[in-house]
Order: C-alpha cells, then sequence, then structure tokens
C-alpha cells in the first residue's frame, strides 16, 4: 500500500505532471503565475479542491453512477459535483475560516473551469483506482500543478526585467519558457517502469 | 450580411486561439497531427453550436445568480452528445483525443460566448456565433498541428512527406514543442498585425487588413515553426 502510495506521488508529480506534460489546467498556469506569492495561493487552492473532488466523484461513480448504469452521465454529473463542492468549499471557509478565505477566496470560483480538477476525476475513474489511491491521486496531481506554476512564476518574475521583442511580449514569451519548463519535467521520463 | 460579420469575427477579428488565448488546453495537448486538430475542432464548433443556441433561447428564464451551474450543465449535455457519437462512429478519433473530449466541458472557449454572447444575444445570431468561433477555433489548431506533425513526424494527415533517411524532430510532438509552437504561432500573428498596422496606416478594423492578417497567419505558422 505504502509502496503504490509512493509511486503515486512520483508519477503525478514528476512524471505525469498535469500542466507541463498532460497540458490540464492551462489556463491558471498561465493566468495567475505572475508573481510566485499568488501562485502558491492558487496551487495551495487547487490541491484542496483536487484531494475534495477526488473522494467526492469516486463515492458518486461507485455508489451512484454504477448502481443505476448511468455511466454515461459521468461528465454532467462530474462537474455537477465538482461545481457544488467548490460552492460548498467556499461557504464553509467564509464561515469558519476568514483567514484561510481571504487567501484562498479569489481562486476558489476559477477552479470550476478547472480542467485539471475534472481531469484528475475522469483519470481517476479511467484506471480505476481505489479510494485511497484516488484521493492520493488528487493530492499529489495537486502537488504536481503547485510545482510546476511555482517554477513558472520564478522564471516570469525574472522575464519582467529582459528584453524580449515586441511581438513576443505577453503569451508568446511565456509559452516559450513554458516550453523550457517542460523540456526540464521531460527528464523525469522513464524513471518509473 | 450582419449574420456574416458575426461568423467572420470569430474567424479572424476575435479569433480564440490566437487573439483571445482561450481553450489553450487543447490547443496544447492535442495538437500532435492535423487530423486530431481537425477532429477536436469539429467537436468543438458542434458543442459551441448547440449550447450557445440553447442557452440563449434560455437567456430569459436563467436567473442570473445559477446562471453558471445552468451553463455548465448545457454545456455537459452537448458534450455528451458529441462523446457518444464519436464512440458510435468514429472510434479511431475517440481514442486519439482520449479525455479530452469529455474535457470539452470546461473549455473556456464555451464559457465564455455563453457568458458573453448567448447569454445576450437572441438565438440565431448565438448559434452562427458558435459557428464563426468554432471554424476559427478549428482553423487555429489544425494548423498548429499540421506543423507539428510536419516537424515532429514527418508527414501530414498520416502521408509521409520527406524519405527515409531524414529523422524529424521528434520533440515537437512531445510536450516542449507544442508550447514553443503555439508561442511562435502568437508572436508571429502580433508581428504581421503590427507591421500591417504601420504599413497601410490603418487600424484592426478596415476590412483590407483583417482579410490580410486571416491568410497571413495561417501561412506564417508555418514559416514560423521552420526558422
Amino acid at each position: 500500500m505504502l509502496q503504490s502510495i509512493l509511486i503515486t506521488f512520483i508519477s503525478a508529480v514528476f512524471i505525469n505532471n498535469f500542466v507541463v506534460v498532460k497540458f490540464l489546467g492551462i489556463c491558471p498556469f498561465l493566468g495567475v503565475s505572475k508573481k510566485i506569492k499568488t501562485a502558491a495561493g492558487m496551487g495551495v487552492a487547487v490541491i484542496f479542491v483536487m484531494t475534495l473532488a477526488s473522494a467526492a466523484t469516486w463515492i458518486a461513480q461507485e455508489f451512484i453512477l454504477k448502481p443505476l448504469r448511468i455511466e454515461y452521465l459521468q461528465t454532467i454529473a462530474f462537474i455537477l459535483v465538482i461545481a457544488a463542492l467548490v460552492q460548498f468549499v467556499e461557504m464553509v471557509l467564509q464561515k469558519t475560516s476568514q483567514g484561510l478565505y481571504k487567501a484562498l477566496g479569489i481562486y476558489l470560483p476559477l477552479i470550476t473551469t478547472n480542467c485539471a480538477v475534472l481531469g484528475v476525476t475522469l483519470l481517476n475513474v479511467e484506471s480505476s483506482n481505489n479510494f485511497v489511491i484516488s484521493v492520493f491521486n488528487g493530492c499529489f496531481s495537486g502537488v504536481g500543478f503547485t510545482l510546476a506554476i511555482v517554477l513558472f512564476a520564478g522564471i516570469r518574475e525574472r522575464l519582467e526585467t529582459a528584453i524580449v521583442p515586441k511581438c513576443l511580449q505577453g503569451f508568446p514569451i511565456s509559452l516559450i519558457s513554458a516550453s523550457l519548463v517542460s523540456l526540464a519535467f521531460l527528464g523525469f521520463q522513464g524513471l518509473l517502469k | 450580411m450582419k449574420l456574416f460579420n458575426i461568423f467572420k469575427n470569430g474567424i479572424i477579428d476575435e479569433n480564440p486561439t490566437f487573439r483571445l488565448v482561450l481553450g489553450t488546453c487543447p490547443t496544447l495537448a492535442i495538437t500532435t497531427s492535423a487530423i486530431n486538430g481537425i477532429g477536436m475542432g469539429l467537436s468543438t464548433t458542434a458543442v459551441l453550436i448547440g449550447s450557445n443556441a440553447v442557452i440563449s433561447l434560455l437567456r430569459k428564464f436563467i436567473p442570473a445568480k445559477v446562471r453558471m451551474p445552468a451553463f455548465v450543465t448545457v454545456i455537459a449535455g452537448f458534450v455528451t452528445i458529441v462523446q457518444m457519437l464519436l464512440k458510435a462512429y468514429v472510434p479511431s478519433l475517440d481514442k486519439a483525443l482520449g479525455i479530452y473530449i469529455p474535457l470539452i466541458v470546461v473549455n473556456c472557449i464555451i464559457m465564455a460566448r455563453a457568458e458573453s454572447y448567448a447569454s445576450k444575444n437572441p438565438v440565431l445570431d448565438s448559434a452562427v456565433d458558435g459557428l464563426g468561433m468554432g471554424i476559427g477555433f478549428t482553423i487555429a489548431i489544425t494548423a498548429i498541428g499540421s506543423v507539428r506533425e510536419i516537424l515532429g513526424n514527418g508527414s501530414i494527415f498520416g502521408l509521409q512527406l520527406f524519405g527515409e533517411n531524414a529523422s524529424p524532430a521528434l520533440a515537437m510532438i512531445l510536450p516542449p514543442g507544442g508550447f514553443l509552437i503555439f508561442g511562435l504561432a502568437i508572436g508571429l500573428v502580433n508581428l504581421i498585425t503590427n507591421r500591417q498596422t504601420l504599413k497601410s496606416g490603418c487600424g484592426s478594423h478596415s476590412v483590407g487588413c483583417e482579410g490580410c492578417n486571416a491568410d497571413c497567419s495561417l501561412a506564417g505558422t508555418e514559416k514560423g515553426a521552420e526558422s
């Protein structure tokens, strides 16, 4: 069990990194990576929601969709579960912890349409993970996302002072630097057999 | 004429990929070949037309507070239809696109058009807007897909271009190539747009300039990638 959790960790964070290898969650990766601080805030919010979403959708899949044989409604069911979950988390945080709500609040609505969250839940079903592995996979995928976005924010802070041709300013140069980050992560390929 | 302008707007002025930079996940993930680009583009177009039309029909009934969940449900419904049709009639494409088909639900182009266009405009206009945006997206990702396929695999639409001795740059169909080509493509579109504005002295709203931008941006992507 411990071994499979460790394998899940290495696979989700380094080898199949959600952002730079699987291309999921690119919008926040490009959108909120201008400063390391905001990037880390977004990362923590994503870890939080991905872990909860993995648990909630696994329960929905096993106890509602499968017994009723309506697996074809998976996409609709999952996106609604995630939307409801994000709304719920936002309300709970607002009531219980003002500090955490202030830190994560603005990122939460953005997460509903983050394809990384829906992606991890669909991948969990596809590879028929059990409950524990699903939850850990959700959490570690979030960690991988955070690692990539924080590293990338570091590069973008440096880019601010770099001299860039006019037509490449903004998105293009960000994408080109993301390509280099992705190249670095490619080095982890083949770490696990 | 008005409908044609709405249609053209999606392809040229507000091209979702090159101008608005929306829907970046599928743009990067499935553009490893030209045929994947067309498949993804047309699937997204179908969903866009359907969801735009239905959301436009319901725009007076959906309360503002719950509009996001309502939009998402409509979009997810159309995605499920497309998913089932692809599974039944083109299983090979379904396999190639994998989880990116259900992920059309969270493609920001669709949500953005629902929110900023379909929820405010009549049905026919919204459907045409969906068609234009969809075709603009399809053209853009097919162009990126073609460049990556030519450079990374030495083929186009599965047709081998070079002799046996040529070894393609494999990195181009791996993740880093996706980011690189997409970045250079947007850069090239920017470059051409700026130059056009300088040369003819007309803003981006004149018809002549727009027509030219479209042609250049397509030819330009390939040129830029090769250099």
